[in-house]
């Protein structure tokens, strides 16, 4: 770049826009900023200091009484939502495979009405899917719960699935065939090799939208069972005793930190694979 | 190493629908190569899936070695088919693509090594082995995609337009690349085009189809010399042949075409003669190469003046445009006796190689006449091209 093209492009716009965008940054790193800091305050601290201001003593007091807390529930949260995301995954690919490749009469119509799981609240399920979870003998089991995620979140595998395959010729799957190979050799030798990117899509969607997750949670589980969320809802909401925000932003934290390590990991993934098929079909 | 027959071969996709195939007969010997040519949507790459048995028939019978393989799924079928995207698998190298047909049919790795050599030494892809498709140009693509067929050595290969997303010189390369392979495999062959000088070039028979229906099935010189309608006549050859729609007038017993100029007219007697085509519209059909420029010294075919309305030199020839009964009439000349723009030329045509078409129907009429015709006079005409 020339010198000319240099000045030009530290224009008074520029300025502006950078402007603009780092006063948004930084109104959206408050409250993150405004938890950090209150976790690793003393409560006599925060009842006396302003909500910005630096911890006059830094302790970790706060993480510790909060792990302790929510412990076991974050273990409990891991139970339900790598099982729930593999298998919903797995449904997902399988589904997407069918009804792009190995399209049957009707097929179409059964995508269209599949699609209206991706627009049902959750409200609207939870009492047929425990009513259903009853008739199984699944009631407040971390199975049943599993399995009410795997089913809700089926809409959604099998979409993004769907929508990418579409957009792989059908010539593959024809020249697979006449190489002798079968319906299942085709998916796991042909196709899922290259569904990477979707795969990656539908594990950090699933993840998400399960590890985040409340209302299935404490509808469908109760007492020790309960995923982390529901324990954290059960840690801030308490009426009794004096209010340890500390530990309350600490577990906020350690609820939400398998996420955004999630995101960070395979976040590339993301933008790339939910644009794929996007153009065609 | 096959034969291949189609019998009464029917193809819809629903009740009420039209036919996608209809009625589809023919038959090829061992090694010979066949190509389904046509415009798009005529039904040629539908059939081609059909005897693949990615798609079922409706009505009739595919016989393979005289066998019946109408219900046969694809892997049974044992054939091998190129696609036009090539569909080579992704993620998988050039060796484990062309390995990929033979794994599945459980054949030993040493057979399997010594197969995948022979293949990428007969294409010359032994360097590009362990290269994945998306690493490989349009051509080498196009050779891996051959090679997986080859690997295999089925009874019969289908070729679904190979050629067509390949430049144009690479295509002209491998076109005759394909001829020599076949030649030296003397495998039995099916290939579908819209490309008529792949048809005519590469085919020892051709079908020729239309809207699901097969318009003439014969080898390439018979489908060039002697069409059955006027759709064959018009989609094989290029430039393609000339159409001038007329009244033949009688004359002395005999049929004749009046063609015109504007400054000239001239009668060409014609072999034909069934009684009662005089009163019928009908369609004359001359190929630009057999019109010629008519010598010094009279040798007795028609000579008609015009004048020049356009020239379009492609390099070995020159096209030469005239304007004949308000039609815009293309000869083939060469390129060192091809007139000017505005200037006038005598033009001969030779009456035996004209063709008469039914102008309703397009089918075409006097078909033995002009056949017997033809033979007699072919010397002649090869002389006149020659100067």
């Amino acid at each position: 770049m020339t010198s000319l093209a240099g000045k030009s492009a530290i224009s008074l716009s520029r300025i502006a826009i950078y402007a603009v965008l780092i006063f948004a940054v930084l109104l959206y790193l408050v409250p993150l900023v405004v938890m950090l800091l209150t976790s690793f305050k003393t409560p006599e601290d925060i009842s006396t200091g302003n909500l910005l201001s630096w911890p006059a003593v830094v302790t970790g007091i706060g993480w510790v009484k909060a792990w302790a807390t929510v412990d076991g529930y974050f273990w409990n949260s891991i139970k339900i939502t790598v099982p729930a995301v593999l298998v919903s995954t797995a449904i997902g690919a399988l589904n997407g495979y069918v009804l792009s490749m190995w399209r049957f009469r009707g097929s179409q119509l059964f995508f269209g009405l599949l699609l209206f799981g991706c627009f049902l609240p959750f409200q609207t399920v939870l009492l047929p899917a425990s009513f259903t979870l009853g008739k199984m003998g699944l009631a407040s089991t971390t199975t049943g719960l599993v399995f009410v995620h795997i089913v809700y979140g089926l809409a959604f595998t099998t979409l993004f699935f769907r929508n990418y395959y579409v957009s792989i010729p059908d010539a593959l799957v024809k020249a697979a065939r006449l190489d002798g190979a079968g319906f299942f050799t085709i998916f796991r030798m042909i196709i899922l090799p290259m569904s990477t990117p979707i795969i990656m899509v539908c594990l950090i969607w699933q993840f998400t939208q399960i590890w985040n997750d409340f209302l299935f949670g404490v509808v469908f589980s109760s007492g020790d069972s309960q995923p982390i969320t529901v324990a954290l809802n059960n840690l801030v909401n308490t009426s009794t005793g004096v209010k340890e925000y500390n530990v309350d932003m600490a577990a906020a934290m350690i609820a939400g930190l398998p996420t955004l390590l999630v995101y960070v990991v395979a976040g590339k993934y993301f933008v790339r694979g939910l644009t794929a098929g996007a153009v065609k079909g | 190493m096959a034969t291949l027959e189609l019998r009464n071969v029917n193809k819809t996709y629903g009740a009420g629908l039209p036919d996608t195939l209809k009625n589809i007969e023919l038959s090829i010997k061992d090694g010979e190569f066949l190509i389904l040519v046509g415009p798009s949507g005529c039904g040629k790459s539908t059939l081609m899936n059909c005897i693949a048995g990615l798609e079922n028939i409706t009505g009739g019978a595919i016989m393979i070695d005289d066998q019946d393989v109408s219900g046969m799924s694809p892997k049974d079928r044992d054939i091998a088919m190129v696609f036009q995207s090539y569909a080579l698998y992704p993620t998988m190298s050039v060796r484990e693509n062309i390995e990929f047909g033979l794994k599945i049919r459980k054949m030993a790795q040493s057979a399997i090594d010594e197969e995948v050599a022979r293949v990428a030494k007969l294409l010359q892809i032994e360097h590009l082995l362990n290269r994945k498709p998306g690493q490989l140009s349009g051509g080498q693509q196009q050779r891996v995609a051959m090679g997986r067929a080859l690997a295999r050595r089925p009874k019969i290969y289908l070729f679904d337009e190979p050629l067509s997303n390949l430049d144009a010189k690479l295509r002209v390369e491998m076109r005759t690349e394909m001829k020599l392979m076949h030649q030296r495999l003397k495998t039995t062959t099916v290939y579908v085009t819209h490309d008529q000088i792949e048809a005519m070039t590469l085919g020892d028979k051709v079908a020729v189809m239309k809207d699901g229906i097969i318009q003439q099935f014969g080898t390439p010189k018979q489908i060039y010399n002697d069409p059955a309608n006027l759709f064959v006549a018009s989609f094989i050859g290029s430039p393609p042949m000339n159409f001038i729609g007329l009244r033949l007038k009688r004359q002395d017993g005999r049929l004749m075409a009046v063609l015109d100029s504007g400054q000239a007219r001239c009668e060409l007697p014609l072999g034909v003669q069934d009684a009662g085509l005089e009163e019928r519209d009908v369609i004359v059909g001359i190929r630009p190469e057999q019109i010629m420029l008519a010598p010094h010294e009279a040798n007795g075919l028609p000579t008609l003046r015009a004048e020049v309305k356009v020239t379009e030199p492609t390099g070995p020839d020159t096209l030469v445009f005239v304007q004949l009964n308000d039609v815009k009439v293309c000869c083939r000349l060469a390129p060192d006796v091809a007139p000017q723009v505005g200037e006038s030329l005598n033009l001969q045509f030779d009456p035996a190689k004209v063709l008469l078409f039914d102008a309703q129907t397009g089918e075409r009429l006097g078909v033995g006449a002009a056949l017997s015709a033809q033979d007699s006079r072919g010397d002649n005409v090869a002389q006149f091209k020659g100067r």
